[in-house]
């Protein structure tokens, strides 16, 4: 099975639907099927092993994707705003390649290593021209997609998405053709993440009009849900919080078509949903939890969720707000202690999932363990109805005298301070207990500062003795990449300043 | 058959790719399916004339069995005389 069989059914289905829109050029879902055969001839003409992508999203993105798929080759989307050491690093992994982006960049850092090189105009011109001549395609029993992770801890790995896992996940969660042709979503999220991938699959199998849009800011954002009347959006919680400050700061657009907005890829502040859901009274919102390895969303929490968790009485349901929801019905998720053993309600562990959509693979080895179970390096609990709350990585996990402290209950009680608009909880060096709690701090705006003592006798109140934090730093922002990841290296580092 | 697989109706227009499959015959329109066309149509039997519809996916009893229907044509789809159904599934928010 290959990943193109989405785009092929589509055009078979709906020929003469607008498949994408990005910055005022439109595609039909025919003419991006022709193009993505038409890239088959450049692909196969190059020699190359992969298709790389250094760019913003564009329609080069989708022909790129799917022509690869076609070729046979994995398509591989790059960091573009990786530093030029680390991305020639890449480049060199997997020459000889076809790369799509800036010439004279990717010439300067990888002139030397053999890949063929076109600018994004250049791919789509030559794909348009090009006559697809090939009677045969691949079969799709290999590497659809390869992802570069992005090694906040080491060198970046190279996760491989097989056809069968993107095909696994696009047919258990996505219904063919059941998009109304005015249905449109809108996309922001980079080509390199698994999130931009996976947009493009499940829109073009549900019939919807992609609208890109390649450089996220609030106000671009809101014009073009009002311009292209858009019904569906994701978005990372960075992004949420940004277009929530602009609405709230009086920028105005017409968003009655927008119907659902789901969001992922890292921590979604309380206060941020909360004031979206109110922002947004008929907008239907969907958390949305999953890994590049396991080709996206794994679980989901839904609108109706939403709303009850908003609108309860009940703290369970209340707090369901800050859960990922309920496992897809399509994968298994099992929370798991350090010796392997499946835990109960209510206790944490390490997340473990499985299914079709699960690779688990780097190129270097599979990370699969018996069952095929995948070991997310995720740590979290279920409620007693099943919600999964995550509570950091794995290895993020600081352990005090044998103790294992999650990172994320400490932030969470240090957040309830009026004057705290974010927080963050790292291991810093103890010579008594091996590791101890250091937390970075940032004041909210028109507060002041609350001394050592008062951040103290907070998590004390709340929470074990052993959860105080020994080392308090007040910070003016805590580092986050573009997805919104915090960089909890970078507060490591502050911390042992 | 492996995954992946695609077969062709030998009664009607229908197209398949086979998901997940066991050692029987898969047939549309009452006749076997394979990866090339017969040159001479079989004939479209009048108890398997329900028809395959585009982008549904098919599953026997037992689980044994799922196709994606990528062609949708008049026959409907069997397993050694046995026919599949539709496969139901819940529909999910869009998550991305």
């Amino acid at each position: 099975m290959n990943i193109a069989l989405l785009l092929e059914m589509a055009a078979d289905a709906l020929p003469d639907r607008v498949g994408l829109v990005c910055e005022g050029r439109r595609w039909t879902y025919a003419e991006l099927l022709r193009m993505a055969r038409g890239a088959v001839e450049l692909i196969r003409e190059s020699k190359a092993e992969y298709v790389a992508l250094l760019d913003e999203s564009s329609e080069a993105a989708m022909i790129a994707l799917f022509g690869a798929a076609l070729a046979g080759v994995p398509y591989c989307p790059l960091n573009y705003r990786l530093a030029d050491a680390d991305l020639a690093a890449l480049l060199q992994r997997i020459a000889p390649a076809l790369v799509i982006g800036d010439e004279a960049r990717i010439r300067r850092i990888a002139g030397d290593q053999g890949h063929t090189v076109h600018s994004r105009e250049s791919f789509t011109a030559a794909a348009q021209a090009a006559t697809p001549s090939a009677d045969e395609y691949d079969s799709g029993e290999g590497v659809a997609v390869q992802l570069f992770t992005s090694g906040t801890t080491a060198a970046p790995k190279a996760a491989i998405l097989r056809h069968a896992n993107l095909i696994g996940y696009i047919l258990g969660t996505v219904e063919f053709a059941s998009a109304d042709e005015s249905d449109a979503a809108l996309v922001v999220v980079p080509p390199y993440h698994i999130a931009g991938i996976s947009a493009l699959l499940s829109s073009c199998y549900a019939g919807r009009r992609i609208v890109l849009l390649p450089a996220f800011s609030p106000e671009a954002w809101l014009e073009l849900v009002e311009a292209e009347r858009v019904t569906n959006a994701f978005v990372v919680p960075t992004m949420l919080g940004r277009i929530v400050d602009a609405l709230e700061n009086g920028v105005s657009a017409d968003l009655s078509s927008l119907q659902a907005v789901a969001y992922g890829g890292g921590k979604m502040p309380l206060e941020v949903i909360r004031k979206a859901l109110t922002l947004l009274p008929d907008t239907g919102f969907t958390n949305a939890y999953g890994l590049t390895e396991t080709s996206s969303t794994i679980a989901l929490l839904g609108p109706d969720e939403h709303r009850a968790a908003l609108g309860s009485a009940d703290p369970a349901v209340q707090a369901r707000l800050a859960s990922v929801g309920q496992p897809l019905p399509t994968v298994e998720i099992e929370i798991r202690d350090e010796d392997g053993r499946v835990l109960p309600a209510g206790e944490e562990g390490e997340i473990f999932v499985r299914g079709d959509q699960v690779s688990g693979e780097y190129k270097e080895r599979s990370a699969l363990v018996e069952g095929g179970w995948f070991p997310t390096r995720d740590a979290g609990y279920r409620d007693a109805e099943g919600y999964l709350f995550l509570s950091g990585r794995a290895d993020d996990v600081i352990v005090r005298g044998g103790e294992n402290l999650s990172p994320g209950e400490i932030e969470d009680v240090l957040l309830t301070h009026p004057a705290l608009a974010d927080a963050c909880a790292v291991a810093v060096p103890s010579i008594e207990w091996g590791e101890a709690v250091g937390v970075a701090l940032v004041v909210r705006e028109g507060h002041e500062a609350p001394d050592h003592d008062e951040v103290r006798e907070l998590v004390r109140s709340r929470l074990r003795s052993s959860r105080v934090p020994e080392r308090i730093v007040f910070l003016d922002a805590l580092p986050y990449n573009e997805m919104g990841k915090l960089l909890r290296r970078q507060v490591k580092e502050a911390l042992a300043r | 058959m492996k995954p992946g697989t695609r077969l062709k109706s030998a009664a009607c227009d229908s197209e398949v790719m086979v998901i997940r499959s066991g050692g029987g015959t898969i047939e549309c329109g009452g006749a076997p399916m394979a990866e090339a066309k017969p040159t001479e149509a079989a004939p479209l039997s009048p108890d398997f004339s329900g028809g395959s519809l585009m982008g549904k996916r098919y599953v026997d009893a037992e689980g044994k069995y799922e196709l994606l229907c990528v062609k949708a044509g008049k026959g409907s789809l069997s397993v050694d005389g046995v026919a599949l159904v539709v496969k139901d599934a819940k529909p999910l928010p869009a998550s991305d």
